[in-house]
């Protein structure tokens, strides 16, 4: 699949400001975090404008970016629908709460309940971000128990490394334990991509160039002639693939650049003292945010359609 | 809405393709063109049409394929395809604007160009590759099964057809309501075996598609053989003529 950059930037920017949003809800309204304004608007500030970056680059792609209100409408049958619901539902909640925070310095009783109202609403955006991607049957490589719960762990990490930086920052009591549910959600992603990698690898998908001709009672299919010379929207769209070996190099960056570098910032970052730890985690989560860029790359560049099967792909 | 309709009404319009016959002349890709370039969903934009890279949108296509048996026979089968007009039709019910959507009365697939943002998720859900964006006009085209001119009473009945199949030079396509089990493509699907393409992908697809047909008696053709290679060994089973050709030839 050809990986848009405006569909790369909406999933990891939106993707991280959703996880941002959710951390300071929850741990706002378990009262983990104190109401303080500075927190409130710069964290808010930063969650919402990657938030609104996402929503906004996601409309570039459109041909009538001026008619994306009408997506809201089919949230009965279409995941991007429901995801569009989803988003703008989030700015109720998560924007009272954010004034509550800011403006009246409180963050618990019923500002709490709003928060944790909001911390849902995110979840359940970038679920339904997951599963526009997880329900496409023509992509093996993107409908499969993996795909759900690689979007959810991305956010909640991205958004746990920023709450980090505020954290260290502020020097608050939770920079010292905060750092451990950082450290296990790259555990549980990193395990979830490998194995997402490992069931790529080790099956082809179902449809091939005979079920897609019907011809395979006659024998093996091949494409003899395109329909063109030249190229067409199809095989702008759905026919980009990526070289075996340079997805192969790719991935290994995400490991080792994206989570191994991170992954120690973080570890680091334990042991030193204040302005230092705060150090550690900026570099951390903008080693992430390269990791995130590349990742999603390849969630595009790595999945095969099946309508290459008619354009000389054998099994997708 | 792009939920599908909750009862697909008994007609189910659709083509039938004769892959024994098709002979790949591209004739319905251009006259599917012509119509409806000036049809439903007007205008089919071509981008730097007599420049170095001319790309289009197109209703249909002309792939030719070689199919290579166990034995090592091999033939050649030019396969046209266009919408299958799927009864579970899942450019439909990705559509977040109600845009794409597929009528009761005759279960034919269309896009609403007015409401469509051109999100392309329709093309990704389709495994067929029907589905069409028009970079100029910011919009996602297709197969119309010509509704524009099945239905037009400006023309001769015998006309009201979409322009592939009154096009075709050699009668590879026919159209009609493959809902109704007693109608003449249905029968013909019946008598041929037709088959809907990628059936493990769940869409219900209407058109159907015929076979080629088998090559001649393969008895025959064991027989024919011996023919050709008697001219180089004259071996004693070959014939009088031929083993006294070989031995005027060799001396």
């Amino acid at each position: 699949m050809h990986p848009a950059k405006s569909v790369i930037l909406f999933t990891t920017a939106s993707g991280a400001g959703y996880g941002l949003l959710a951390w300071m809800g929850l741990l706002g309204a378990f009262g983990l975090l104190p109401a303080e304004f500075w927190l409130g608007l710069l964290g808010f500030g930063i969650a919402f404008g990657l938030v609104i970056l996402g929503l906004l680059s996601s409309t570039f792609h459109l041909g009538h970016p001026e008619r994306a209100w009408r997506a809201l409408s089919q949230w009965r049958s279409s995941w991007l629908s429901r995801e569009g619901v989803a988003a703008v539902f989030t700015f109720l909640p998560a924007g009272l709460f954010a004034l509550a925070w800011i403006f009246l310095g409180s963050n618990q009783g019923l500002a709490g309940l709003i928060g944790l109202i909001a911390a849902l609403s995110c979840i359940a955006t970038v679920a339904c971000t997951a599963m526009i991607y997880a329900s496409l049957k023509t992509i093996r490589a993107w409908r499969n128990n993996w795909t759900l719960p690689i979007y959810l762990l991305m956010a909640a990490l991205s958004g746990g490394l920023l709450l980090q930086v505020f954290l260290s920052i502020w020097r608050l009591p939770l920079a010292e334990t905060f750092p451990w549910v950082v450290l296990l959600l790259f555990v549980l992603t990193l395990a979830a991509k490998v194995l997402y990698w490992r069931e790529l690898g080790r099956e082809e998908g179902g449809s091939t160039a005979e079920s897609a001709t019907g011809l395979g009672h006659l024998g093996k299919v091949r494409l003899l002639e395109a329909p063109h010379s030249e190229s067409n929207y199809l095989m702008q769209e759905m026919g980009f693939r990526i070289a075996r070996k340079h997805a192969e190099k790719l991935r290994r960056f995400v490991v080792l650049i994206g989570f191994g570098l991170p992954f120690l910032a973080t570890l680091v970052g334990l042991a030193l003292p204040g302005s230092l730890a705060a150090a550690a985690a900026v570099i951390g989560a903008a080693f992430f945010a390269l990791g995130v860029a590349v990742e999603r790359w390849l969630f595009f560049a790595e999945a095969k359609h099946v309508v290459s099967l008619y354009y000389g792909e054998s099994r997708a | 809405m792009t939920s599908l309709p909750s009862q697909s009404g008994p007609v189910k319009l659709g083509l039938v393709i004769d892959l024994d016959i098709c002979v790949g002349c591209h004739a319905c890709a251009v006259n599917c063109k012509e119509w409806n370039t000036s049809g439903h969903s007007a205008p089919l934009t071509d981008t730097d049409p007599y420049g170095a890279d001319p790309t289009g949108v197109w209703f249909n296509r002309i792939h030719t394929f070689e199919v290579v048996s166990d034995d090592g026979d091999s033939r050649t089968v030019h396969f046209p395809k266009s919408c299958l007009h799927c009864e579970d039709a899942p450019c439909v019910t990705v559509c977040p604007t109600g845009a794409s959507y597929k009528r009761e009365d005759d279960g034919i697939v269309l896009v609403n160009a007015e409401a469509c943002i051109g999100c392309k998720l329709c093309s990704w859900a389709c495994p067929y590759g029907a589905r069409e964006y028009d970079e100029d006009a910011g919009v996602m085209k297709k197969c119309t099964l010509c509704v524009d001119k099945i239905y037009n009473e400006n023309l001769p009945e015998r006309s009201r057809v979409p322009a592939c199949v009154s096009t075709c030079p050699a009668g590879a396509r026919h159209f009609g309501d493959l809902g109704d089990p007693e109608s003449e493509v249905s029968l013909l699907v019946a008598a041929r075996e037709g088959y809907e393409l990628m059936p493990e992908q769940g869409c219900a697809p209407v058109n159907r598609y015929l076979p080629p047909r088998s090559k001649a008696n393969p008895a025959e053709v064991e027989r024919a053989a011996p023919l050709v290679a008697t001219a180089e060994t004259a071996d004693g089973s070959a014939g009088l003529l031929a083993r006294w050709v070989d031995r005027m030839l060799t001396r």
